[in-house]
């Protein structure tokens, strides 16, 4: 899995940040539970801070850009958490 | 998706257990008008709303539930912990102890398990919204009823708290109801879905 920061290059599509963000959400999902059982797995743990490293800067551009995906991720002048689709409806 | 945050809406910080208050306390958990019933209802009826503010308050107070379920776990746990099987009986808790010793398991005060005909998720939204004005009362109502049986002020504090929650999240619901029906047809408020029927039936000639 390419798990690199974005850290220069052309800015990415919003759905190739969204398949970003999936796949390190997820990755954290997985090695939190392996770190749960395995809290001394120092691999594990730089696992972890890698996906929590490309999953915060993800979220951060993807939020400011297209809106929230957190309660605590509206960034501009509108409240645009109550916007539809909903993720049940096709939305991220 | 959901994220865990390690941490209480609200500080739970009781320093005397007490088997008799958690016995009461625990209808919040798992009873009809208890905080699990109240995030499942939110959180089911939240795919049937028609516009996005009832949506958001649905998934918002439907979250803010699984908080206040994790309260009343913590509360019911400080009130039993550390305690013998001699002082839960003489406490009045023996029936509860012998089937689940001092866990958290979602019952009622008088014993009657969490069940999901507690609450309906009946796919009218404007059905779906007056029943959750309804819950909010009775979860206050539930609160009020505690707070006269309670006088230690740690347990009285996060149970102020969570009262106090009810009349917001009544208060928001009420907001939500009353700018769904300001978007619907006002030839008829009632006598159809606005999220199943297409368009209104029109006005039949008696």
């Amino acid at each position: 899995m390419n798990m690199k920061p974005n850290m220069m290059g052309a800015p990415l599509s919003k759905q190739a940040l969204m398949n970003q963000i999936n796949e390190a959400s997820f990755a954290i999902d997985e090695v939190l539970l392996f770190l749960d059982t395995h809290p001394n797995d120092m691999a594990a743990l730089d696992y972890y801070r890698n996906a929590v490293s490309v999953r915060r800067q993800a979220m951060d551009i993807y939020q400011s850009q297209f809106g929230p995906l957190m309660a605590d991720g509206v960034y501009g002048n509108r409240w645009n958490w109550i916007n539809d689709p909903w993720p049940w409806e096709g939305g991220c | 998706m959901w994220r865990y945050e390690k941490k209480l809406q609200y500080p739970v910080n009781i320093k005397e257990p007490n088997a008799k208050l958690a016995k009461y306390i625990i209808s919040q958990y798992g009873g009809p008008d208890g905080e699990i019933n109240a995030s499942l209802r939110y959180l089911s009826q939240r795919y049937t709303m028609p516009h996005g503010m009832q949506k958001a308050v649905l998934t918002d107070i439907g979250t803010e539930e699984l908080a206040h379920m994790e309260m009343i776990a913590a509360i019911v746990h400080q009130l039993t912990r550390g305690l013998s099987a001699e002082e839960l009986e003489a406490q009045g808790f023996a029936p509860y102890y012998i089937d689940h010793t001092a866990a958290i398991w979602p019952q009622a005060a008088g014993g009657v398990p969490l069940n999901a005909n507690q609450f309906q998720s009946k796919g009218d939204p404007i059905t779906d919204l007056f029943e959750n004005l309804a819950a909010e009362q009775k979860a206050r109502t539930t609160y009020d009823n505690i707070l006269r049986v309670v006088s230690d002020p740690d347990v009285c504090d996060p149970i102020r708290f969570l009262r106090k929650r009810e009349i917001i999240h009544f208060q928001r619901f009420g907001e939500a109801l009353r700018d769904l029906q300001d978007k619907l047809d006002s030839r008829n408020f009632y006598a159809f879905n606005p999220s199943f029927d297409k368009k209104p039936a029109a006005p039949k000639a008696f």
